[in-house]
């Protein structure tokens, strides 16, 4: 008989191996509860639903900045633009492709929210102060496609 | 020997059954006309169970005893293989992981060749509607992705395709119509079929058409079930004597395949047109993957309701991953015309495509069927399906051909995705298009590729042309080519290089790779050269579409044909990568190409179509007026000679057919 958490843990441990940020990705997922008893589907759906959190917080701040920094209203709101096409339509397609079986669109919204996460960052050449949260987004969303990668 | 016009319930009236059950359980009751399979389902899972491991072996022996057969090759014709392409099958394909390196296309745009870090670029109205295109297809709004059931049917070409019909981005999958008399002008129609049944709840995903003898036609398509379950569906016209094929009905029985033991429930989709074989049965082939490997499953049938896995797959090939959207087809040895998909004999060989899951191109490979076992045996087991040709070298995914049998010809569907940012696709509100339909036929040259072509009815949206004989293109220079407009265009050229250059060129071992290469600016003596495509006067946006030779050991000659996107936009959210491959030139051929631009698209064609390229492209000052054309020679030392022909290109008009519902 083989000890139940520890080759749950293992699972986390196989699948982290395989994505670029190795410690990232275990305490993501070993934060949620469900990771213990997931596949690598139901691992990656967790995954984006981090990223859906982080997201939304991300956009949430950017929010409040624009009010609080109006030297930075341009490069913000295209920021607020691409955490939206984050939020509206990278996270529901990789949700939806992981639950209904075409896992490819998964590994495209995930790719697109890191490469959005990118671009916001890009819009303040250097003097960003969003670099926190673009690096978790984009982190995390590298991450994802990683985990992803492994159901194709 | 069975009909080959097999019973079909032609039109039933709607029925409480085809509401889709709250608790998922199957709706058991169906009309006495035909029966469930259901003890005969049990038996087949438990064949099932047994012959998915007898076949996988067989395969493994089927690889292990493979004969190196080439076609008839002349000595003049280089390999098609390229030096990447000749890995063994046996070896895992160096497949792109992750965001770093990139399976789709939208990944890591930032660091696929754009320097300097510019601001976000600003998407204004203008630049973004300027991108929609003015004679491909695309729907009105929102996601496009596969192209369905392709078929003809008094007087018209019907299209379906997969459609989001509320984001710009994939989800919600319902079929889309449409309907054209050319396949060019087309009309939209209402949607064919949505998700209104526990069989297809989770989507209305990829299918194929086939028109029996006596002109039924037979829809069979994948459902995503209410469990996510991957099955496969019958549907068929509700009213044959409409031409527009408005309304489909489902059949009450479905689903009529489901996955197979061995197979996992979500790796069993897109069926493929089917057809007949000499015993008196209709064959259709699904594709799928056992561990690494990619397979195309062979079904049996009479009746398109009861199916029988035969005991081997039609081929798999190791470490290719999942076979999505196969397609299996005849071709003429000896020439242009198409072949009806059941067609078969001595003078005809057979080619297997699949689209790779795991990197999002399409494959093919030319071999022979056998239809005693239902297998096909690739000429070439080096540039076998997955490691060898792909149709198109850039963004092409998920293609069908379908026998026109109006014309005789076989036609290539092909979804081309987007490959911006998705935070651009949200601010237009639409996303992908389909490539102009191309005819497929084998090379009779080389014998060992398929040729494309764009359908001979694009020629009719040609307007006026601009002529430009012998032009002569010096080393490192470029000329600007005097066109009206330059983004809806038709263009076929010509080059020569300067023979002597050629003659006294010095060998290299350079290795040459499109992709790898520094794009246009990768100069040798002989090149690269061709045309700079949606460039603005300044030549800061600029697509290069070009030949490079390179001469090799014994002074064999080698050229690659490529599309350089690393200029192609000032903005930073867009692929920037360069696209293409090796193409054959034979002894005594000039380079010749054709490319159609039309707005945010450009296809190109190398050598009639030996090789082609579909590329998206987002400039932000190349476009309306400021767009131009320019003939450009970079190489070191060979002048070139370039003899074009350009039309402008009208618009197809493509909207809604007038007074449907």
């Amino acid at each position: 008989m083989f000890s139940v958490a520890q080759s749950d843990a293992n699972m986390i441990s196989q699948t982290c191996k395989q994505t670029p940020y190795y410690n990232l990705c275990v305490s993501c997922l070993s934060s949620d509860p469900r990771s213990f008893k997931a596949d690598v589907r139901g691992l990656a759906l967790i995954m984006v639903n981090i990223v859906k959190a982080k997201a939304t917080m991300s956009l949430h701040f950017i929010n409040q900045l624009i009010q609080r920094r109006p030297g930075l209203k341009k490069p913000l709101s295209y920021c607020a633009d691409n955490y939206d096409a984050i939020l509206t339509a990278d996270i529901p397609e990789a949700v939806e492709a992981l639950q209904k079986g075409d896992p490819k669109f998964a590994q495209d919204g995930a790719n697109d929210a890191a490469n959005e996460a990118d671009l916001c960052e890009a819009n303040f050449h250097g003097k960003s102060p969003l670099t926190k949260f673009n690096k978790v987004v984009h982190d995390t969303s590298a991450t994802a496609s990683a985990i992803v990668q492994q159901l194709l | 020997m069975a009909d080959p016009n097999p019973f079909l319930p032609i039109s039933q009236p709607l029925h409480p059954t085809y509401t889709s059950l709250p608790d998922g359980t199957h709706p058991s009751g169906s009309p006495a006309t035909h029966s469930l399979p259901s003890k005969k389902l049990l038996l087949g899972i438990f064949f099932g169970f047994l012959l998915v491991f007898l076949f996988v072996a067989l395969i493994g022996d089927h690889n292990g005893s493979q004969q190196n057969i080439l076609s008839q090759e002349d000595e003049n014709v280089a390999s098609l293989a390229s030096p990447k392409e000749t890995a063994k099958p046996e070896t895992l394909r160096p497949i792109s992981r992750g965001v770093s390196a990139g399976v789709s296309e939208k990944a890591s745009l930032i660091s696929s060749g754009s320097e300097s870090s510019t601001d976000q670029y600003p998407w204004n109205n203008s630049m973004l509607s300027w991108q929609r295109t003015a004679f491909h297809f695309q729907p009105e709004k929102n996601w496009m992705n596969d192209p369905n059931g392709p078929l003809y049917y008094k007087g018209w070409y019907h299209f379906f395709y997969q459609y989001n019909p509320h984001a710009a981005v994939w989800g919600d999958i319902v079929w889309g119509h449409a309907v054209s008399r050319d396949l060019i002008r087309w009309l939209h129609l209402p949607l064919a079929m949505v998700a209104d049944q526990w069989y297809d709840q989770n989507g209305v995903w990829t299918g194929s058409a086939t028109i029996l003898p006596d002109g039924k036609i037979v829809m069979l398509y994948t459902g995503s079930t209410n469990e996510s379950v991957q099955v496969q569906n019958l549907a068929y016209p509700a009213d044959p004597s409409d031409p527009l094929l408005l309304d489909w009905i489902k059949y009450s029985g479905n689903p009529v395949l489901v996955p197979p033991h061995g197979i996992d429930t979500k790796d069993f989709r897109d069926p493929t047109t089917a057809w007949y074989t000499s015993e008196g049965k209709w064959r259709i082939s699904i594709g799928s993957k056992v561990g690494k490997t990619g397979i195309a499953l062979i079904y049996d049938t009479e009746d398109f309701i009861n199916y029988k896995l035969q005991p081997q797959a039609l081929h798999g090939v190791p470490g290719t991953g999942m076979w999505e959207c196969v397609d299996f087809y005849p071709v003429s040895r000896n020439g242009e015309h198409g072949l009806d998909t059941s067609a078969n004999g001595p003078e005809v060989k057979h080619v297997v495509k699949a689209s790779l899951d795991d990197d999002r191109h399409d494959y093919y490979a030319l071999g022979t069927y056998s239809e005693l076992n239902s297998t096909w045996t690739p000429d070439n087991p080096d540039i076998d399906v997955g490691i060898g040709l792909r149709y198109d070298y850039g963004i092409f995914y998920a293609s069908k051909t379908f026998y026109d049998q109006n014309k005789g010809r076989r036609v290539l569907w092909g979804w081309i995705g987007e490959s911006d940012s998705e935070v651009a696709d949200v601010k237009k509100g639409w996303a992908s298009l389909q490539g102009i339909p191309r005819t497929v036929s084998l090379d009779t040259k080389t014998g060992s590729n398929l040729l494309q072509w764009p359908v001979e009815e694009v020629e009719s949206l040609r307007l006026r042309s601009n002529e430009f004989d012998k032009v002569e293109v010096k080393p490192g220079s470029v000329v600007p080519l005097n066109l009206d407009a330059a983004t809806q265009l038709d263009i076929i050229a010509e080059f020569e290089l300067d023979k002597k250059v050629l003659e006294n060129a010095a060998e290299s071992n350079e290795e040459f790779n499109c992709k790898t290469s520094k794009g246009a600016a990768h100069r040798n003596a002989l090149g690269p050269f061709g045309l700079l495509v949606l460039a603005d006067d300044s030549l800061a946006e600029q697509t290069p579409v070009y030949f490079y030779v390179t001469k090799g050991r014994n002074g064999t000659l080698k050229t690659f044909f490529c599309t350089d996107q690393s200029r192609s936009s000032a903005a930073n959210d867009v692929n920037k990568q360069t696209y293409g491959n090796f193409v054959p030139v034979l002894e005594g051929e000039n380079f010749t190409l054709r490319i159609l631009v039309d707005h945010s698209i450009i296809e190109s064609f190398a050598q009639g179509g030996r090789t082609t390229i579909t590329s998206r492209v987002y400039p932000t000052r190349a476009i309306y007026g400021r767009a131009k054309l320019f003939l450009f020679n970079n190489a070191i030392k060979a002048n070139v000679t370039a003899s074009l022909k350009i039309w402008q290109m009208n618009s197809a008009f493509i909207r809604p057919y007038p007074n449907t519902r």
